[in-house]
């Protein structure tokens, strides 16, 4: 640690400066800026080119989904949901449909189960290629993010095949899902995995044992255990502190309970460590993604036969459904009042707490050219945290 | 740190070597996948214009809009979806909605144009390079927002039901009447193809909403029969119901008939809510069938003073005389009649005009007339035997049996013909005890009585001879009649709609009955109109020509029913009666 004589007091995190002093910069980063993740703005007060405060402005990315919903019917809600969330859209899909089928006491087809596990699993390794596209990104390594990139678009030709849409899949429908398999496609899917494997282990080398990444990812933005429920912190966040926190296994939702896998966890939640255990769980998916087709059900009965979508009324209730993203804990809160429209839908993205309280903490006495960095390893999505 | 580490970055430069991901021509085609949900397509003959595709977009990215070359038609609203790719989500809820499944998505995701107008089309309806492309999401098996299958009506079994007059369809239950009335995608195909618009997809929301009341005033608003319409419509909004292209329609009329089944007669006026003032002014209505008593409804409820003049012992006309019990009881028939003479309709029973009441005295007495007296003049067969004693008209014995009189058909009955009346005299001499075989002289499927009627007919193991032109009718030795028919073959005719059944030289065949019973059809009996007045009424083909408003070519008579319209069907009958009714109105008014 450099000496920080110089720079202001830090009192409950909170640096202690006057602006008007002439000591202090303040400069903002976003709401356009390639080291955001999204439309969201950090107001950084810097003394040289460190930062002393930092304020998270949102407002930018605001499309009110949830209002929307209000006026459309459940099956017109889910083209919307996906949009919540750019890189990883298929929980948003599966969320509004659980919290639907919840209320209205439907069972979906095994099957089913199968195929919405197994899009989300793939769409946890689409979204962690594109994060993790950034984090090196945001270290000034572009060759890894652009390696990263390509390699999510092929994940992204499988679901091309798999949903007919690319980005936004719409493919997990309240009552299952749309559409079996395409013939051939776990063939592609196998082929897509083998080449993921290689470039993972091309990242392993040129980003863990890289001797720039490791003085600017190792000690920022430190997690203690004891921060964890102070903040809200969740996923991969909270388990490279040590807490082996993962709804699949804590809570088990579709088919996870039949999954053999483990937790994965590390002891020091720095950005360092928050990387490689994210790199750990995209293995970790691969092998999910390969069980899953192993144990694939035969047969295609993969969805249940709503009452016409048109007039589909959903009793009284309430209900809060959740299923672990690439951050954390997912949640929709879902209000029906036994007219054909939700009264209200919550969505509760991990990236809140993340992005609007954890970070500014983390913030104080970082290099401001590590900043981009520390908040892409928090892995927070601006989208999902106004909708 | 270690060596390693400042080592290791440079591994990046083996990938220099590696065949690049991007593409070098990125302009070149890249066919979307099999499934790409890209730009629409429409197949424009299959296509109903149905509109569900522009109620399920919840982007409001379609509209429905005439296209030239498409025409209204009973099953087709003439209308096309138009898609804005300014607002379309391409989540193709609207392919999976498709009634028909005539609308698709290509795998197509290229098109370039300065001209931001052109994004909006009508799919189908212009060339473009897409048209037919096989690859594009669509429809499949195994996934669907609708509900193609009919609920299960509960109904006698065949077994029993022949046995006896009560009532074959059960009706539904609350559940399930709300399970079907779920079904409904709202199109109104079946508004404009009911004869009488009844507001179908109102009162099957009614339903679904559970608020009953509302659907009776639904009813009323446009039927004032609707006990009876639930049991014996043609339901003529069934066969154009937009589920029914790919599954089985909307079991409208029993929709219809389960509201009112739930609701106790006593409380129909407090529903309805039917006040009206007397204007003064007094109509006469000749016949208390369905036209009849529907103008007589519709002129109440305007203020008019109505009478109307029955033949019979009983109102209902051919819906009481001419309908068997089992498929509509009395009661039930009552029911609608007894609260149309609770608003104050007068019916006066057993006279018959031209004999006990003058025609001219109602000519002159009243302010307007309206006549309904349907078709109850059998036609005949015109074959030997016909007047041998054993042979009935259908007619004849429906009427006999709502009378309480028991025909002397014997053990065994030949009915002729393939109407309804047809087969309710075979059905009907079932349950009194008598083989039916059923002597048609077209294919089965050419018989104009209801699918169901057919269907059921055969359940209860009618006997169906089809192909069979009538020869002649003899008495046999042994007291019994036999029925003689040359089978036939059926000819298309050059110019005509259907083929003609013509006779094979020599297959003659035979069939030895207590009873024949002849159902080829009924015409209109005017015989109550003295001759100044018949011959200025106008007819054609033995039908009386009426204007849009049921008035005759005198101004002052009015008519409608079987004797004036095509359909020759109850529902046309009370909707002719619901336009004569504001004919008469307009009429009297203007004066």
């Amino acid at each position: 640690m450099s000496d920080r004589s110089k720079f202001p007091p830090v009192i409950d995190g909170k640096a202690q400066f006057d602006l008007d002093s002439g000591k202090y910069i303040k400069v903002w980063q976003g709401p356009q800026h390639p080291g955001v993740t999204g439309n969201m703005a950090l107001e950084l007060i810097i003394s040289g080119d460190e930062v002393i405060d930092l304020t998270t402005h949102v407002g930018y990315l605001h499309r009110g989904f949830e209002k929307l919903m209000e006026r459309r019917r459940y099956i017109q809600c889910f083209p919307i949901v996906c949009r919540i969330c750019v890189p990883e859209p298929d929980t948003n899909e599966y969320l509004l449909a659980a919290a639907a089928e919840e209320l209205a006491g439907i069972e979906i087809p095994e099957k089913a189960k199968w195929l919405r596990t197994l899009t989300l699993e793939l769409s946890r390794l689409a979204s962690f290629l594109m994060w993790i596209g950034g984090q090196s990104g945001a270290f000034g390594m572009g060759t890894v993010a652009q390696w990263a990139i390509a390699q999510r678009d092929f994940i992204l030709d499988l679901f091309e095949e798999l949903s007919g849409g690319r980005v936004y899949h719409m493919y997990i429908v309240p009552g299952g899902v749309r559409d079996d398999l395409p013939s051939g496609w776990d063939k592609h899917l196998e082929d897509v995995l083998v080449k993921t494997e290689k470039m993972l282990k091309e990242i392993e080398i040129v980003m863990f044992n890289n001797v720039i990444f490791k003085m600017r990812a190792q000690n920022l933005g430190i997690i203690t255990p004891d921060m964890v429920d102070k903040f809200g912190i969740v996923g991969p966040n909270a388990r490279a502190a040590g807490l082996a926190r993962d709804l699949r296994k804590d809570e088990p939702y579709l088919i996870y309970d039949k999954l053999d896998f483990q937790v994965i966890t590390r002891d020091f939640s720095d950005a360092y460590n928050r990387t490689y255990l994210r790199w750990q769980e995209m293995w970790q998916s691969i092998g999910l993604i390969r069980q899953i087709m192993a144990g694939m059900p035969a047969g295609n009965d993969y969805h249940y036969n709503l009452p016409n979508v048109l007039n589909w009324k959903i009793p009284h209730g309430e209900t809060y459904v959740k299923a672990e993203s690439t951050r954390g804990e997912y949640g929709f809160y879902m209000v029906s009042d036994g007219s054909g429209y939700p009264r209200r839908v919550y969505v509760r993205g991990p990236s809140y707490t993340h992005a609007m309280a954890l970070l500014p903490h983390l913030a104080v006495n970082v290099n401001i050219a590590d900043m981009a960095g520390l908040m892409v390893s928090l892995h927070t999505y601006p989208p999902e945290i106004e909708r | 740190m270690k060596l390693k580490d400042y080592l290791s970055p440079f591994y990046v430069w083996k990938r220099a070597f590696d065949k690049p991901f991007t593409t070098r021509k990125p302009l070149e085609d890249r066919p979307g996948a099999p499934r790409y949900r890209g730009f629409h397509q429409n197949d424009m003959e299959k296509c109903i214009g149905c509109g569900s595709c522009e109620v399920i977009c919840q982007n409001a990215a379609i509209d429905l809009v005439p296209v030239d070359g498409i025409e209204t038609t009973r099953k087709d609203s003439g209308l096309r979806p138009k898609i804005d790719y300014g607002r379309c989500c391409w989540c193709a809820l609207c392919v999976d909605i498709c009634t028909t499944g005539s609308l698709k998505m290509s795998n197509e995701y290229i098109w370039i144009d300065s001209d931001p107008e052109v994004f909006r089309f009508v799919p189908g309806a212009s060339e473009k390079p897409w048209k037919n492309t096989e690859a594009g999401y669509s429809q499949h098996e195994n996934y669907t927002l609708l509900n193609l299958d009919r609920i299960d009506m509960p109904m006698l079994t065949p077994e029993d039901s022949r046995k006896s007059f009560i009532e074959t369809v059960k009706g539904y239950s609350k559940e399930e009447a709300m399970k079907e009335a779920q079904r409904c995608v709202e199109c109104g195909l079946c508004v404009a193809t009911c004869p009488a618009h009844m507001d179908i997809p109102d009162y099957i929301r009614a339903i679904r909403d559970d608020n009953l009341d509302e659907a009776l005033r639904l009813l009323y608003d446009t039927n004032p029969m609707p006990a009876t319409c639930g049991r014996i419509c043609t339901h003529l909004c069934e066969d154009v119901c937009s589920i029914g292209v790919k599954g089985e329609p909307l079991a409208i009329r029993w929709l219809k008939r389960y509201i009112v089944d739930q609701i106790d007669d006593t409380r129909f006026k407090a529903i309805l809510r039917d006040e009206f003032k007397p204007n003064g002014k007094k109509v006469a209505i000749i016949g208390a069938g369905p036209g009849g008593l529907s103008a007589a409804y519709y002129l109440v409820t305007a203020g008019y003073s109505v009478t109307i003049y029955e033949a019979s012992d009983l109102a209902g006309g051919m819906i009481r005389y001419g309908v068997p019990e089992y498929r509509m009881p009395y009661d039930q028939l009552d029911q609608d009649i007894n609260y149309i003479k609770e608003l104050g309709v007068e019916i006066i029973l057993n006279n018959r005009i031209g004999k006990d009441t003058l025609f001219s005295d109602l000519y002159n007495n009243y302010d307007a007339l309206f006549f309904s007296t349907g078709l109850n003049d059998p036609y005949k067969m015109a074959i030997d035997g016909e007047s041998l004693p054993g042979v009935f008209s259908g007619l004849q014995i429906l009427d006999d049996v709502t009378k309480g009189i028991k025909p002397d058909i014997g053990k065994s009955v030949a009915v002729i013909g393939g109407g309804n009346v047809a087969m309710d005299a075979a059905r009907t001499a079932l349950r009194l005890g008598a083989e039916s075989t059923l002597i048609y002289r077209r294919r089965e499927e050419d018989m104009p009585a209801d699918t169901e009627e057919i269907h059921e007919a055969h359940a209860e193991k009618v006997k169906f001879i089809t192909q069979a032109i009538p020869l002649r009718i003899e008495k046999t030795a042994n007291g019994k009649l036999k029925f003689i028919w040359n089978n036939a073959e059926m000819v298309a005719k050059e110019g005509a709609a259907r083929p003609s059944p013509i006779a094979i030289e020599g297959d003659i065949q035979s069939l030895e009955v207590d009873a024949v019973i002849s159902a080829i059809g009924q015409g209109a009996d005017y015989s109550f109109l003295p001759p100044e007045y018949e011959s200025k009424i106008k007819f054609k083909r033995g039908k009386v020509i009426i204007n849009e408003n049921c008035q005759t070519t005198v101004p002052k008579i009015f008519a409608g029913g079987d004797i004036a319209n095509p359909t020759a069907d109850a529902i046309s009958a009370i909707a002719d009666g619901h336009n004569a009714a504001k004919g008469i109105d307009k009429f009297l008014n203007k004066k």
